[in-house]
């Protein structure tokens, strides 16, 4: 096999696992920071 | 009798104020951001400056050593797998680090942000320990044409991995019961004992017949080329930037989840 299939297979399972935990970490602050703002905005 | 200060803090007020050796000055500036408010206030503008600039220094780093790097006269094209497997195997054993020390803090000095930071770290360091055993395995395939070995080098950082899970596991079962920050006593030793595996496999290509290659970068130098090299100084950096960030943004979602969950509980006793 061509040896760029293997870079690009290690290149696309790297990253896809990052941007896959960003957007997870991201999603997961912002949602809780808004519950937490709009509880906090109730008094 | 007199409150003990330091900027701004009354240190012998403090409950988890308890180390017998006194107030070092490390000790007090390791409390200064003990307060959740303090840590945020410098954790939200911090987030998006490591992550923008961590990524940007990824994507230079990762494009260079796709396209202006030479290939290696050995290994070809495979050689450009290094810049994000290198990243990855640190981050991998970093987290660990990382955690083992949050652990330290929770239990010597009851630091009230460790355990939030212990379980922040477990996902990302778990994801990179994977990264690293996939872009190994993928490397391994076309350069030892094997796709694994149970040498000492992938055994161990398995057993990482495996170490992670057992962590998170844990992590979340204390969460459920309602432990501070989701990490008990037992999670957080488990932490700590955990890390006998990380000079485990630093030394292991030391110590063990191997397939993977001896240490490449010592503090005495490097074995590869400064033509290969120089790009993974860029993609070591961005990954760890953007590391830190995936850190701060889940140690301020579990922030924020603590605030709900006990204003929820106010709210519930009326």
């Amino acid at each position: 096999m061509n040896q760029w299939a293997f870079v690009i297979a290690a290149y696309a399972v790297t990253l896809a696992g990052t941007a896959l935990v960003s957007l997870i970490s991201w999603r997961g602050m912002r949602s809780a920071e808004r519950r937490a703002d709009q509880l906090s905005d109730r008094g | 009798m007199a409150t003990l200060r330091f900027a701004g803090l009354a240190i012998d007020k403090m409950p988890y104020w308890r180390c017998p050796v006194g107030p070092a000055t490390d000790a007090i500036l390791m409390h200064r951001f003990a307060n959740p408010a303090r840590f945020l206030k410098i954790a939200r503008p911090l987030t998006g400056w490591l992550f923008w600039l961590g990524l940007f220094l990824l994507l230079i780093g990762a494009a260079c050593g796709l396209f202006v790097t030479p290939a290696d006269y050995l290994q070809g094209q495979t050689v450009r797998i290094l810049y994000i497997h290198v990243p990855a195997a640190w981050l991998g054993m970093g987290g660990w680090s990382g955690i083992a020390i949050a652990a330290l803090m929770q239990l010597v000095w009851r630091h009230p942000l460790a355990a939030i930071a212990g379980r922040a770290i477990a996902a990302p360091g778990a994801l990179f320990t994977a990264i690293c055993l996939m872009t190994g395995s993928i490397w391994g395939r076309p350069t030892w044409g094997t796709w694994w070995e149970w040498d000492g080098r992938m055994t161990s950082m398995l057993v990482l991995f495996f170490l992670y899970l057992g962590y998170i596991a844990l992590a979340n079962a204390s969460a459920r019961q309602g432990q501070q920050g989701g990490v008990s006593n037992v999670t957080a030793i488990f932490g700590l004992v955990g890390a006998v595996n990380i000079p485990i496999i630093n030394r292991s290509v030391v110590w063990w017949n191997s397939l993977h290659q001896g240490p490449s970068i010592t503090l005495r130098g490097s074995s590869i080329d400064g033509s290969l090299l120089w790009p993974l100084g860029l993609t070591l950096l961005g990954f760890s930037l953007l590391f830190g960030a995936i850190v701060l943004m889940r140690m301020r979602a579990i922030l924020a989840e603590n605030k709900v969950e006990a204003r929820m509980q106010r709210l519930a006793r009326g």
